[in-house]
Order: C-alpha cells, then structure tokens, then sequence
C-alpha cells in the first residue's frame, strides 16, 4: 500500500553495552526510516542489532547516541514513564512467546493496555470484544491461555496489541513457536491489518518466507544495516 | 484505578491460594496472639478489680504485726502483741469518717452437722462486720448486741456450708457443731463466689466474738480490724486517723514502730490492676514481636511475588503501565494480603479469649479500640514490607523483565 508520511526516524543511532576494553556496539551509527503505513521485515542473525533496534523502535530502549524519534518526538531522550505512555498510546507489542497473563481469561488480557489508560470498565469489555472479532476468536473470550492453542494464545496477543488502536505494531518472531500453517494464519491476519487498517507493522523475524509477508526487508549485521530492500510482491 | 488493582490482588491472591494462605499464617498467628493477649488481659484486669471490690471497697483493714517493710513482713524473731478489744474501743469512741468498725478473727475450723463435715472459715465478729465487709444476708437476721456481748451460740452460715449440710432444705433454727461448741444459725449470707485467689468467700460461719474467743480460739485476741471509710472520706485520710488511735491505745512513743499494720484495700485493688494492666502490655508487646516476624514473611512472599512475575511485570511495563501503577499493584496486594490475615487473626484471638474467658472464669473484654488497632496495623505492616519489593518490580527495566524465564 502507500506510504505515508515517516513515522520513525533513526539518526546515527548507536547503542554500546559495557565500558572501555569491554565495550560492545550492538547498533553503531544506524540511519533508518520508516513511513506510516509500511509493513517492515528486520531480519538478521543473532548479536546483529536487530532485537535493540526493535527495542529502541517499540521505546522500551533508548540510544546511547544519536536521535530516535518517533511521531517527530524525540522518544530517545524521554524518561521511561513518559516512553511508557508513548508505548500505551501508539505502540503495540506481540512477542515470539505471546506473553499473555497465565490463568486470566483472553478478554481480560486484551482489556490490560485499557486499565492503564484509564478507560471504563464497561467500555473496555466492548473495545476487548471488537478487537477479539477482529482477530476471529469470537466465542473464546472467557478461555484463558492454558485452554488456548499456539495460533489463538498469538492471536490474543494481536489483539491486545490492537485494542488501543495504535499506529505500530512491534512484532518479535510472532510466528517463531507456530507450525507452518498457524505461521501463514498469523502473517494473513498482520496483513490484513496492515492493509484495513494501515497499521505500521515492524516485525522481527528470521524466516525468509515470514519476510515475504512484508513489503520492506531491512537486514542487520554487526549493527549496522547491511541491506533494505522492497520485497517483490508475493501471491 | 484502585478499585481495579484491588480487584486485580484479590484475583492474584485466590491464584495462590496455599501460599497465600501460608503469608497469611504469620499475620494470623501474630493479630491472634495480640488480641487473645490484650483481651484475655483486660479481662483479667476486670476481674482483679471485681474481686477485690468484693472483699469490699473503702476498706482498711487492720492486723497486729509490723508494717511490711521493703524487706517484706517482720522477722520472725519479733513478739507480736495482738490487737486487744481496747484497740477496738479506742477506734469506736475517737475515730471520725468510718461507717463501721468491726473486729474479726478467723480460723479454719471443722464444722459438723448430723454425719456431714466441713472444715470452714469460721470468723469470730460483730454485728457492725456485714456493714464494714458490705455483705449481706439472704434471710435471717443479724447478730444482735445482746448476742455480741455476751458471745451467745448463734452462727451465720455461708452458701457453701448451706449446700454441703442441708441441700435445698432451709437452714434456719438447726443447730450445727463448731469444733466442740455448738451454735444456732440464725441467717443465711448472700453467695459471693471465689476470689480471684480461688479462695471460696461462701464457705464461712460468722458467730460472735467472744463466742469464738471463749469456745474456739481460747484467748481474748483479735486477729483484724476492719474499718470501713464512709461515703465522703477516703481510705488515704482515714489511714492516719487509725494510725494516732492505736499508737495512743498502745501507748507507742514516737521513737518506736508501730506494732499493728494497716492495710488500704482500694490501693491493694489499684496495685493489682496496674499489675495486671502492666502484664497485659507485656504479654501484647511479646505478641506484637511475632507480628513484626509475619511481616517479615509477607516482604519474604512478596519478594518471591515479584521474582516470580517478572515476566507479568514486563508485560505490563510494556504495554504501558507506568512505575506507579506496578508499585501500587503490589503494595495494594501485599496490603490486602496482611489486612486478610489482620482479619482473620482478629476473630481467631477473640475466639481464643472467649475460650479463656470461660474456663479462666473471667469477663470476656474485646477493645473496639484494640482490634481497630490491629486492622490499622496489620494493613500498615503489609504496606511497610510491602513497599521494597513492590518497588524492586516497579523499578525493573521492561527489556530484562521480559526476557525473564
């Protein structure tokens, strides 16, 4: 689809671990750019930076030097109650391991970004239902994870993810605990998003085939970028 | 918001019902042993003042023999003069402000009737003592002055005597035997029950004194002078006046020490209470340590709490919970957890004292004050060792949290 305006900005961003001898970059003066509305793969083997830039994108990290800004905000130098409140508003997370609340049921899971927002009780039981339709998983509001499989516990996720109706959605390997077709599900649905709802989605992954869904591939090594390019369009 | 988190700690406290149960255990054990104390001793208190109102109020009470020192009682070596019937009337013809003076001297005697026996308090008195001990009789009359004087065989009887001798029946008019004398009971004494010395205050005979200095004691002693204060003097000023009489009666010089000791029944009533309340306060200091020991055990748990939920903690950062809204979800449980077992430590302590209550034969006291105490303090213990680890899961960095196993 078309991209919009830009939505995330990497200027020289660099992000080092430990001190003098033992000083490790995991991301070394990163240039990046992403537009509203994109669907970006980041793909990369371990240790590239792929996972930190992932953190510094969903602001749970920030840069140790360079400009991460986000929206035109500079979220890089913002403290973590305010990249908190960032994150509640614009940002939503699915994770390789779906992280949803044990022994809590999937509408209430789905309600959790809402309490911290504030919303009403009532109000967030309508928005969990919305965003659980929009998942498909009518009929299982009241199944907690342990009742659920891979593919549906992921879709939970998602829906948490989107009951806040935010601009990105950080996705960590989604579909790295899932069999082959549970993967393809979970991808058509981040699409599907994607494109209904021109969600910016920025996804880690380390499957090509998983990359294919997106339009963008963006490659790491050694904390650097070593490639971005447009996907060819897939069937 | 906080509706919602205590809904949420409820919700997480049900989850683990047998490891909250076991953080409870220690507030429990701690809340009960705090009100059982308090109640139990409070209760006591009562009692001890009760009992020695019994023995009767405004009441000094005279015997011969030194006044206790700080060494306790005089040495043995002392020869004791006892109290004559001339310290009596030196009390009756110049004391002001008592209501009644009588002489008392008792024995423990064997008292007989038909086959039955009983080895009783037999008491050797006046007609002005029911005045002075502020007894009363249930029926019959008391010793007249006639009988007083000239030491007549006549006898009150307590309800002890009256149960052991004649059942249900009417005591009144039989005749029993005191050692080798025998004497008419002319009245039955209303039943006072046990002192809080387990003392039995109805297994007593009264009869006259000189019936019982003639036929029971063999001298012309008198063992105690119970003097009664009236309405409008107090025991303390009452005391001197005593002291002057007798030391004039046995013509004392001021260089000497009285030979008799005076004894101030309202400040023994007010030693004991302050004793007992005293005790209270240490039994419930003792108590409130192992509260402190269930605090510790709730800041224990907690911490394992928040280690365990690291992950659940990372979530919530994540998707947007600030550091106030993880601190308040763990102190609010930790708060509820203990102000649960505050709660249920406070009917297990008053289950407790009313069990004592019963079988110690003492009034069951609970203090609103005390047990509204106890929920504040309890709800304060799970916030104060709350508070570290609810601040050691606010402060964890979302990125290590969520990658926590």
């Amino acid at each position: 689809m078309a991209a919009g305006a830009t939505l995330i900005t990497f200027d020289k961003v660099w992000k080092s671990y430990g001190q003098g001898e033992a000083k490790v970059h995991a991301l070394a003066g990163v240039d990046l750019a992403i537009r509203r509305g994109e669907f970006v793969a980041i793909m990369g083997p371990s240790g590239s930076g792929k996972s930190t830039a992932m953190n510094i994108i969903g602001c749970l990290d920030t840069p140790t030097a360079g400009t991460y800004s986000f929206m035109g905000i500079d979220a890089g130098r913002l403290d973590r109650n305010r990249r908190a409140m960032l994150r509640n508003l614009y940002v939503g997370f699915v994770f390789q391991g779906y992280n949803l609340l044990a022994r809590t049921t999937a509408a209430e899971n789905v309600e959790l970004p809402l309490i911290y927002r504030g919303v009403a009780a009532r109000e967030r039981r309508d928005l969990a239902m919305q965003a659980l339709a929009q998942v498909g998983l009518v009929g299982r509001e009241h199944h907690t994870p342990a009742e659920l499989s891979g593919g549906q516990q992921q879709r939970v996720a998602i829906a948490r993810a989107i009951v806040t109706r935010p601009t990105l959605l950080v996705a960590d390997e989604p579909t790295g605990n899932l069999d082959t077709a549970r993967t393809h599900e979970i991808m058509e649905l981040l699409t599907q998003l994607n494109t209904k709802l021109g969600l910016t989605i920025a996804m880690v992954t380390h499957e090509a085939d998983v990359a294919g869904y997106a339009e963008r591939t963006i490659r790491f090594i050694d904390g650097h970028v070593a490639s971005d390019s447009k996907n060819l369009e897939v069937a | 918001m906080i509706w919602e988190t205590v809904r949420l700690s409820l919700r997480s406290i049900r989850r683990n019902v047998l490891r909250s149960f076991l953080t409870l255990l220690g507030i429990v054990i701690g809340v009960a042993a705090v009100i059982a104390m308090l109640t139990i001793g409070s209760g006591t208190t009562e009692k001890v003042k009760a009992d020695i109102s019994k023995l009767g109020s405004n009441l000094l009470v005279v015997r011969s023999g030194r006044p206790a020192g700080p060494g306790g009682p005089g040495g043995l070596d002392q020869v004791v003069r006892p109290l004559a019937e001339k310290d009596l009337a030196a009390l009756v013809a110049h004391l002001t402000g008592a209501r009644a003076i009588s002489p008392a001297s008792q024995k423990q005697v064997r008292v007989i009737f038909g086959t039955e026996s009983l080895t009783s308090g037999v008491t050797g008195t006046d007609s002005a003592y029911l005045d002075a001990r502020d007894w009363k009789l249930v029926s019959g009359r008391p010793f007249s002055d006639s009988e007083t004087r000239s030491g007549t065989g006549v006898c009150l009887i307590g309800e002890t005597v009256r149960q052991q001798f004649f059942g249900a029946g009417d005591p009144e008019g039989e005749i029993i035997r005191v050692n080798r004398t025998s004497c008419k009971i002319i009245g039955l004494l209303e039943p006072k029950g046990y002192t809080g010395f387990g003392q039995d205050q109805d297994n007593v005979v009264l009869m006259p004194l000189h019936a019982y200095q003639r036929r029971i004691a063999g001298n012309r002693d008198i063992d105690n002078i119970y003097i009664a204060a009236d309405d409008t003097t107090p025991t303390s000023e009452l005391q001197p006046r005593v002291e002057d009489i007798l030391r004039d009666a046995g013509r004392i010089t001021p260089d000497r020490e009285s030979d008799f000791a005076i004894r101030d029944m309202t400040q023994i009533a007010d030693a004991m209470a302050s004793a007992t309340t005293t005790m209270t306060g240490m039994l419930g200091a003792v108590a409130g340590v192992s509260l402190l020991v269930g605090g510790i055990g709730i800041m224990n748990i907690m911490l394992v709490s928040v280690t365990e939920r690291t992950r659940e903690i990372g979530i919530r950062l994540a998707i947007g919970a600030h550091e106030k809204h993880i601190l308040i979800q763990f102190l609010v449980e930790a708060t509820v957890l203990s102000l649960l077992g505050g709660i249920i430590g406070i009917l297990i302590g008053l289950a407790l004292a009313g069990l004592a209550s019963v079988t110690l034969t003492i009034p069951f006291a609970p203090s609103p004050a005390v047990i509204l105490l106890a929920v504040g303090f309890s709800a304060l213990i799970g916030m104060v060792f709350g508070f570290f680890p609810a601040l050691r899961g606010a402060r964890l960095d979302p990125i290590d949290a969520l990658r926590h196993e």
